[in-house]
């Protein structure tokens, strides 16, 4: 395990770059096969409105996946990802046009921890509502 | 009805191993649009001292969600499954899920709880490899919505 950050060179404070992560039908439709996922919720806006949902919803494990890729983005080796967690609070509800819907994710340096780990706490937004609560990762830096 | 609290501890067979391919990996990387090398390129990854490409994160789900099926079909626990979301996921790695790996989930359910109808089953998936060493746990909340009124 090699990440590119050194423990010594960040602080409780310290932010990640933020990334936003577009995403299509096209890209759910990608997800489900790649993850094994076939939820009609997720392709199927008929059975999504049969079951009260808005429309079509992206995959809370694609959001997580997404999310995430900030920190292993940052840290350089996706190894340095020791925990990670997140409580699924909204849905990222995907319309069926070209633009579809944007996952915008910031993260910061919450605590440092002992053994040259430090805590992350992410921020997840679509549409200007927090999909994603309690995101959290422990990282274990160089 | 609310779910069956003797069933709280009960653990699940092992599953038979999932080989973890490559290909997969750069499957799931490509549908998650992240082109971190690590999870493609063998030298890449080997550069970060792994010994083949690892998997995003995430990839285990797959295969722990697959596994927690055998819980959430038990039909002695009795889960309505049309109704059930997913509450929380967490994972904690004692190494990341690399190619080659051969995978065995072992499901416990962890806690079964009842709140304003809901059922909330919490289930823990620990993932060994094939020499019976641990790479990770995965914790999954999964929440069974409460029957509209007829």
């Amino acid at each position: 395990m090699t990440a590119k950050i050194a423990y010594d060179e960040v602080e409780a404070g310290t932010e990640l770059p933020a990334q936003t992560f577009p995403v299509t039908r096209a890209t759910l439709v990608r997800y489900a096969g790649a993850s094994g996922d076939f939820n009609p919720i997720h392709w199927n806006e008929k059975f999504a409105r049969e079951v009260g949902l808005p429309d079509v919803i992206a995959h809370g494990m694609f959001t997580m996946a997404e999310a995430i890729r900030v920190v292993t983005d940052w840290a350089g080796d996706p190894a340095a990802v020791v925990e990670y967690g997140v409580r699924f609070t909204k849905p990222v509800v995907v319309p069926n046009d070209d633009e579809g819907a944007v996952i915008e994710v910031s993260a910061k340096v919450a605590a440092k921890l002992d053994d040259g780990r430090v805590r992350v706490d992410l921020t997840a937004t679509s549409a200007g509502q927090k999909v994603l609560g309690m995101s959290r990762a422990v990282v274990k830096l160089a | 009805m609310a779910l069956d609290q003797s069933f709280v501890g009960r653990t699940y067979p092992p599953t038979a191993p999932y080989e973890v391919g490559r290909e997969k990996i750069r499957e799931f990387a490509e549908a998650i649009g992240d082109a971190n090398p690590a999870y493609t390129d063998q030298e890449a990854a080997k550069a970060l001292g792994h010994p083949d490409v690892v998997a995003p994160p995430t990839f285990v789900f797959a295969i722990t969600f697959k596994a927690a099926g055998q819980v959430v079909e038990d039909p002695q626990l009795g889960l309505d499954y049309s109704r059930v979301v997913h509450g929380d996921q967490k994972f904690a790695y004692t190494r990341p899920v690399r190619a080659g790996d051969r995978l065995s989930v072992t499901s416990t359910i962890e806690a079964i709880k009842s709140l304003a109808g809901n059922d909330i089953l919490d289930i823990r998936g620990e993932v060994h490899d094939e020499s019976g060493e641990h790479v990770v746990t995965a914790w999954t909340k999964l929440v069974a919505r409460a029957p509209e009124e007829a």
